[in-house]
């Protein structure tokens, strides 16, 4: 860090990190996605745009899909994060994780995070979804590979499996 | 020739899940911006803030003097140009003298932070004498302009002039004659992983590691030598995971370079991480193209003549242009039968940021005009789309006029299964009103047969290391970018070796332990890596059977290897377990390495004609597609309902990889011909950003219907072709003529857009109403 600049003011902020209360110092200005990255250490989470665009980086917070790139983390003060490092419980895939692997829904990987993120979301709410409803749900979320064909068939084959 | 026509794939068919699938689909996956970077310095990049002009003054001393601030690099840094062809190196990492685009790298900081950097990047002092900027092909051109580099007078990097029999005489057969001009926009590859790289220099040894979102790792290896003046020897590339590409990293980036002389001059370790607008301005892709295109066809629409003029606007360096310009005349060839070509290429300078290489390379423009005119001109003539197509269907094998070898030709089989699966002749024309189906041909080399640089070593090398423990190690220096080559790898030695493909591992793209490759592009992986890889496996394989007949006391001939077992004849009295084999075949040499090689032949480089090693391949894969829309007169809005898509690999090596490279490459297809589209404004990109940049979303994506053909190639390994580029050309003229089914209108734009839709239909109407206004005046 520079000296004799001003430094944002920093706060304790305490949050549930994929079932794990913890407390760090973050900057006021501080987004989701600069803590889950460069404090958590967890970089399963993307940026893949300037704010807003793709999705790469959502994450759930208190269950609900947010973007973390436009996130700041105090806001975060006393709620859940989940992100794609908390699907997996001792090491073995969740059924999205599972599904997307078997179906090839991940080609490059990158959105990959992001996309189960945003279908965790919505099976949670809704178990059995049309694929109306997985395009709707995803619809925020970009992936440049795949043509989201086996996207689909990913979600669907996980909304059929045994959770 | 090393033809593999004799192997065949004896394990079970599957459709396998990536090999490095789950560390996807649990995060761990590292990608280069994941890397550990502690203690890394932040590098931002200055950038010019005009499109043209002469660098009158740069000052960077209130930049360096900032506390927290390690470097300030400029122009100065790097006398040395860089560039992906070694003819055309006419660019530097950072301006000298003379900027050429908005956004061109000037000067460049590491900081200790991004803030800090940002700050100094506010604290450099450039002065530009603003030069006259051109952003279309028409004003660059035009008599008088500025020349945006001196020895290209007329600011044209290449002009390619082409014609292959006899052109009159085509043209005299032929009962129908019509041309046409079609503007494509350019387009972006917007792969989603923004370009990073991580370099560290040590001063101590003097050595350069780079860890960077390369698709070509040897080009960044060379060019990083050349800029930084060090010996390659002292250089190491590594690959991280990378993201699709799609040719966005194939030419070393300048951010690259710029990253390696910021780690050369702090002595130590520098992250660099591009905003997306700074993608936009680092983005070598598709062309901005201009194409007319003249055709002849018979009665019975074959095809007699065609004459085809393309000018693209390459940008402000030259990048790829050439071989871009090349191809896009090439490639009129290969795909049906036609007795006369002329082509006409022009590659043009502009002060934009600089084109390149992206998916389809070079033919898409030209492809999507050619199966537009095509089909209005069945239309006239009151032919089916399908019969135009199949009265022009080539024979393989066959060389064309340009001297591109035609081994497999599926072409007829796609036709044939799409046409069934969308139930064409039954729907056609009776779906009701705004509907329509539009069908068009594509075609894509696997992997261009004559390298960018001539060293006269094989086209790949894969290194097998067979250790101790039974497990083989595949060492490839092939860049895996999603598109699952490691996985192609890995069932190739598997298949070949008989072994369980769970006894593989793959290491890919770390150039201090895997053989040289050429890298990502030009769909040549599957074809050239593969047979490298079967050839290794090959080599280990018969290293194991000497190891078991030894052991077993037989002749080798004798010894049968069936899955992991080893036996004598058909006896059976005594067999080895995989792990019994290679033991003793380690006795007396230890670990062992063997290798493979694959090279293509000279008679597969391609025609003597200047530029003629461009479009040469072993293999060109087929593609046949229709498709569906619906068209709301009243807003322009287009849907897809559904794409059928046919595609001749050759061999589905891995029939899920195929699916997946085909309908990635349909629905990219289809962003290109209905919603992306980069446009200027004086010069600064106008759609830098993902909201502007108008990728479909996966509301807007259709179902696909992806129909697999296998003409089992002679070269190819298990008889298979490139399955990733060849159906992208397809998709935009299969819109546009399912649109001019739909209501009657032809559009000569890409993208569709609701706003370009209308203005078609407005213009209809008002000629509509001339027509009208004639007939009552007469």
């Amino acid at each position: 860090m520079a000296v004799g600049y001003p430094q944002p003011k920093k706060q304790i902020l305490r949050l549930n990190l994929n079932g794990r209360w913890r407390e760090d110092a973050v900057a006021d200005n501080q987004l989701l996605i600069e803590y889950l990255r460069n404090i958590a250490r967890l970089t399963g989470t993307k940026t893949g745009c300037d704010g807003g665009e793709c999705g790469a980086c959502t994450v759930l917070v208190d269950g609900q899909p947010m973007s973390s790139c436009i996130t700041l983390a105090v806001r975060c003060e006393g709620r859940s994060v989940e992100t794609i490092e908390g699907l997996t419980e001792q090491g073995r895939l969740h059924r999205l994780q599972q599904a997307f692997h078997e179906k090839l829904g991940a080609q490059c990987g990158f959105c990959t995070p992001g996309m189960i993120m945003s279908a965790e979301a919505l099976l949670r709410h809704n178990p059995h979804p049309s694929d109306d409803a997985i395009r709707d749900a995803l619809s925020g979320n970009l992936c440049r590979c795949t043509g989201y064909v086996k996207i689909i068939e990913s979600v669907r084959a996980a909304a059929e499996a045994v959770p | 020739m090393n033809a593999n026509g004799g192997s065949t794939l004896t394990l079970e068919r599957r459709r396998v899940p990536l090999i490095d699938g789950i560390d996807k689909v649990t995060g761990r996956a590292r990608y280069t911006a994941d890397l550990d970077h502690a203690g890394a310095l932040i590098g931002r990049i200055f950038r010019s803030p005009v499109s043209h002009g002469e660098i009158l003054k740069l000052d960077i001393s209130k930049a360096r003097a900032l506390d927290g601030v390690f470097a300030v690099v400029t122009g100065d840094d790097c006398p040395h140009t860089y560039g992906v062809l070694p003819v055309t190196m006419n660019e530097y990492p950072m301006a000298r003298g003379r900027v050429r685009y908005r956004g061109e790298p000037v000067a460049a900081v590491a900081a200790i932070d991004a803030a800090t950097a940002q700050r100094a990047l506010g604290l450099i002092d450039c002065e530009i004498r603003e030069l006259p900027a051109y952003y279309t092909s028409a004003d660059a051109r035009a008599p008088g302009a500025v020349l945006l580099h001196d020895n290209k007078p007329g600011n044209l990097e290449r002009e390619v002039h082409h014609i292959f029999g006899d052109l009159a005489a085509g043209f005299a057969q032929a009962d129908l004659v019509r041309e046409e001009t079609i503007n494509c926009a350019e387009v972006n590859h917007a792969q989603i992983e923004p370009h990073a790289a991580l370099a560290e220099f040590d001063p101590a040894s003097g050595r350069l590691t780079m860890q960077s979102v390369s698709q070509v790792g040897y080009y960044l290896h060379l060019m990083l030598a050349r800029c930084l003046e060090l010996d390659e020897s002292r250089i190491s590339i590594i690959k991280p995971f990378v993201v699709g590409g799609f040719g966005a990293r194939v030419e070393v980036l300048n951010f690259e370079i710029v990253t390696a002389l910021l780690a050369k001059a702090v002595g130590g370790k520098v992250l660099m991480e591009l905003t997306r607008e700074e993608n936009f301005l680092t983005h070598r892709a598709r062309p901005q193209t201009d194409v007319r295109l003249k055709l002849g066809i018979k009665r019975d629409g074959r095809l007699t003549a065609c004459e085809c003029e393309a000018i693209q606007r390459g940008g402000a360096y030259a990048g790829y242009g050439i071989v871009t310009i090349l191809y896009a005349g090439a490639l009129l060839q290969g795909l049906y039968d036609i007795p006369a070509i002329k082509y006409d290429g022009y590659r043009v300078y502009a002060n934009l940021p600089p084109c390149g290489a992206m998916r389809g390379h070079g033919s898409v423009d030209t492809r999507h005009t050619f199966e537009c005119l095509l089909d209005r001109m069945a239309r006239e003539l009151g032919l089916d789309p399908f019969a135009v197509r199949r009265v022009n269907l080539l024979q393989a094998p066959t060389r064309t006029m340009n001297d591109l070898m035609i081994n497999s030709y599926g072409l007829a089989e796609c036709l044939d299964k799409v046409e069934r699966a969308s139930r064409w002749k039954e729907r056609r024309g009776k779906l009701g009103p705004g509907k329509g189906l539009g069908m068009a041909c594509s075609h894509y080399v696997s992997g261009a047969a004559k390298p960018i640089h001539w060293t006269g070593e094989p086209h790949a090398v894969v290194h097998l290391k067979l250790d101790f423990d039974g497990s083989i190690t595949a060492l490839t220096g092939a860049a895996d970018i999603g598109q699952g080559s490691s996985t192609m790898v890995a069932i190739s030695v598997a298949e070949t070796l008989g072994v369980s493909l769970d006894r593989i591992r793959v290491v890919a793209g770390d150039s201090a332990l895997t053989p040289k490759d050429n890298g990502a592009y030009s769909s040549r992986i599957t074809f050239m890596v593969g047979n490298a890889a079967i050839d290794a496996a090959r080599n280990l394989k018969a290293m194991l059977i000497e190891a078991a007949a030894r052991k077993l006391e037989a002749r080798s001939e004798d010894i049968e290897c069936a899955g992991e077992t080893f036996r004598v004849g058909s006896g059976a009295q005594s067999s080895l377990t995989f792990d019994e084999v290679a033991k003793a075949a380690l006795v007396d040499v230890g670990a062992h390495t063997v290798k493979g090689t694959f090279t293509c032949p000279p008679e597969a480089q391609g025609g003597k004609h200047k530029g003629g090693a461009v479009g040469s391949t072993m293999g060109f894969s087929y593609a046949a597609q229709v498709v569906e829309v619906t068209v709301a007169e009243d807003t322009g809005i287009v849907k897809v309902d559904k794409v059928w898509t046919a595609l001749d690999c050759g061999r589905a090596i891995n029939p899920l990889a195929v699916e997946g490279q085909i309908e990635g490459s349909v629905w990219m297809g289809m962003g290109q011909a209905m919603s992306e589209e980069t446009r200027y404004l004086d010069g600064l990109p106008a759609h830098a950003s993902l909201l502007e940049y108008r990728v479909p979303t996966i509301s807007e994506s259709p179902p696909f219907e992806v129909l697999i053909v296998e003409s089992n190639d002679l070269f190819g390994p298990f008889g298979a072709k490139e399955a990733s580029e060849g159906a992208l050309a397809g998709f935009p003229p299969a819109l546009v003529n399912a649109i001019a089914n739909a209501i009657g209108v032809d559009l000569d734009e890409l993208p569709v857009t609701p706003d370009r839709l209308m203005e078609a239909l407005v213009e209809r109407r008002r000629a509509q109403r001339r027509g009208a206004m004639r007939k009552a005046a007469s």
